[in-house]
């Protein structure tokens, strides 16, 4: 009897850091036995050798910002199965949907000195944007163990066992004293998605979101917090306007009147 | 009657960070034409930096790069801390020295045995590799993990850590969690010994380059984090006048900026230059290694830096033991540092090479102006002229072996596409 066919895996990067294609790399004693369970059929980062598609499940890292790529993200739904975004930028937009937030002219007027050789869209856009996505894995970067267990999901044919519940919840379960009820410190882990570890908390630093917005996040009663503990309007809303900025809790959050 | 042309082209180079193309042009038995095209789009870092404050510049610049973000964080805090006056001295200058050998070790690693073996081993990738060379690819890829573990305690976790801030850290690790990791760093230099012994097996093409080496030189140590940037033809100057020696270039190819000395030209940053301007600041360790496989104190063929580059993981995991040796907890993780009108400059040894930070910031600390110059885009110009040297030496090979050595030849650079195109600039002539 022949083997069963191993499901084909593509890996995609549009306007990003490399670091979260990099967590498939960093599964360093996983990325031997994975590839013995799927077939990495396109790895650019990785490997010379492109197969063609059509693949089972394509990770999809970056943002879009250029009309190129706009298209090159319909020619990736086409050939792929499932499509999942993994990262802040797939996901939100990341740091460089900071430009949706000003004048594109304007920001490549003052950087640029032949304005008109520019070719960019004026927003970075998550994947979502532009086709239908089976799964937005969070996090800036993302946590190569959450990866792992999105990539076996959609192998097994399963929905990803990712909670969305806060960063609070994390705090909890590593024992980490709250910074904020013990030493005031502004955090956004209320209104952040889990799945760092809680790791700033422990570090004795407020969360800065760079896991995006959790579930239905309570951010007016954050606000109101921070405000409390005296952070000014502008640096509230500098606070949400970081990695994951284009993100829709903390965009409205940030345009919000109350910060 | 016109010479045959012919073109090599590479449309989506492979293992290297982020998005590039190499084009090359034939005429006849000349080369006259040569291109690294970066395509890469530009992310717009230093338009959005405006309006933030002059805290955020290290996590915010981190996102650059997700294989070297401790080489923007570390960059980004010294020049703020010399925009504000503030000078960071041990025991936390020593803390910083060995995060960035914890980023050293990993970038290394990867590059070595995921990125570069390949090419002289002749695989397309690290997982065929394995196939045939299963035990040196485990011994890379734990080396790695090695790295990453020394970066998380220290900085919370390996890509974008979380633990640095201007000043300092938020939180300084005990003599225990460092003790901890020492452990492991034991194994990993003689998994590095292994790894230099491993590399110097490779064939090697003969190709020596006359480069302008360009790197930082700091009495008494082997320059990473801090010192002044010297070249191998006379350039000594302090960090604050690199605008005064360094100019950058667009060309309508790239969507990075080509570097030049002013008083000169292309120049070379990166493992090799600093291996060749600094071997005598390296472990005794480190500089046994080298002679043993086959080094001498200067290397000009960039085919063997992957020996360096093995060279310099070893030495990286002996200074991490050794700063882990000599550490003691300080009283506070972090140095105040209040903001003042004024612009800082700052660089430091990505592992790719030689990178610079500018701000100007104002008296509330609110940035104004950010410039940064990342290794790869100072070795585009030098990366061309291999290529250029090359493809005319190499004429006699058939494309797809004359392909893959321009590849490989790009690949020595370990170049970091996604760092370079921040700067700059996309640029299409239309016709």
């Amino acid at each position: 009897m022949a083997a069963p066919r191993r499901p084909r895996l593509a890996v995609w990067k549009f306007a990003s850091c490399d670091g979260c294609q990099l967590a498939l790399l960093s599964c360093e004693r996983e990325l031997l036995a994975l590839a013995g369970e799927v077939e990495i059929a396109s790895f650019l980062e990785a490997s010379r050798a492109a197969g063609s598609g059509p693949y089972d499940l394509s990770l999809v890292e970056g943002s879009i910002t250029t009309a190129h790529d706009a298209a090159r993200i319909q020619h990736v739904r086409r050939v792929s199965k499932y499509l999942v975004t993994i990262g802040a930028c797939a996901t939100a937009g990341g740091i460089q949907a900071l430009r949706n937030f000003a004048d594109v002219r304007e920001f490549i007027a003052a950087v640029y000195a032949k304005p008109e050789y520019i070719e960019t869209l004026a927003t970075s856009t998550p994947i979502s944007h532009h086709v239908r996505v089976d799964f937005e894995l969070q996090g800036c970067p993302i946590n190569k163990l959450q990866l792992l267990e999105v990539i076996r999901a959609c192998v097994q044919g399963r929905r990803p066992s990712i909670p969305g519940h806060s960063v609070c919840v994390e705090c909890k379960r590593r024992g980490t004293v709250c910074v904020t009820v013990a030493r005031g410190t502004p955090c956004l882990g209320p209104v952040t998605h889990a799945g760092c570890g809680a790791i700033c908390p422990a570090y004795d630093r407020g969360c800065y979101g760079c896991y995006g917005p959790m579930e239905t996040p309570n951010t007016a009663a954050l606000s109101a917090e921070w405000q409390r503990l005296g952070v000014s309007k502008p640096a509230l809303r500098r606070a949400f306007r970081g990695v994951n900025a284009y993100a829709d809790a903390f965009r409205k959050a940030s345009e919000s009147d109350d910060t | 009657m016109t010479p045959k042309t012919r073109t090599i082209k590479v449309s989506a180079l492979a293992r290297v960070e982020g998005e590039g193309a190499i084009y090359v042009k034939v005429q006849g038995d000349r080369v006259v034409d040569v291109r690294l095209n970066i395509y890469e789009p530009p992310r717009f870092f230093e338009a959005f930096l405006r309006g933030r404050r002059f805290t955020e510049a290290p996590d915010i610049t981190a996102r650059i790069c997700g294989i070297c973000p401790v080489a923007y964080q570390m960059s980004a805090c010294a020049a703020m801390e010399d925009a504000c006056g503030v000078a960071v001295d041990d025991p936390l200058q020593a803390l910083r020295r060995l995060l960035y050998c914890g980023e050293w070790i990993q970038s290394h690693a990867l590059h070595v045995y995921m990125l570069h073996a390949p090419d002289f081993l002749g695989y397309d990738s690290v997982i065929e590799m394995a196939r045939d060379h299963r035990q040196a690819v485990e011994r890379g890829l734990e080396l790695k993990q090695v790295g990453n573990e020394l970066m998380a305690i220290l900085g919370g976790r390996a890509v974008h850590p979380i633990n640095v801030r201007v000043g300092g850290f938020y939180r300084a690790p005990t003599r225990g969690e460092l003790a901890e990791v020492g452990e492991r760093l034991r194994w990993a230099r003689d998994a590095a010994l292994e790894t230099v012994r491993w590399v110097a097996g490779f064939e090697f093409p003969e190709f020596e380059q006359d480069y302008e080496f360009v790197a930082l030189r700091q009495p008494g140590e082997y320059a990473i984090d801090r010192g002044r940037i010297v070249s191998d033809r006379g350039l000594d100057i302090a960090v604050q006048a690199y605008g005064d020696h360094f100019v950058e270039e667009h060309l309508p190819h790239s969507n990075a900026l080509h570097s030049r000395l002013r008083a000169g030209g292309a120049y070379f940053v990166g493992p090799l230059a600093r291996y060749s301007l600094n071997f005598d600041a390296l472990s005794a360790l480190a500089q046994q290694a080298a002679r043993d496989a086959g080094l001498g104190p200067v290397c000009r063929n960039p085919f063997r830096s992957i020996i360096v580059r093995a060279v310099e993981l070893l030495y990286a995991c002996d200074e991490a033991l050794r700063l882990i040796g000599q550490y003691a907890r300080p009283d506070a993780p972090a140095h105040d540092v209040l903001p003042r009108a004024g612009t800082g400059h700052g660089a430091t040894e990505a592992p790719r090479g030689l990178i610079y930070h500018r701000y100007t910031v104002d008296r509330e600390g609110s940035i104004a102006e950010a410039k940064i110059v990342p290794p790869t885009s100072q070795n585009q110009g030098q990366i061309e002229a291999d290529l250029r040297r090359l493809v005319q030496a190499s004429l006699a090979l058939p494309d797809d072996q004359l392909t893959w050595r321009c590849e490989q030849a790009v690949r020595n650079y370990d170049p970091c596409i996604s760092c370079a195109t921040h700067f700059l600039r996309l640029h299409i002539e239309r016709g």
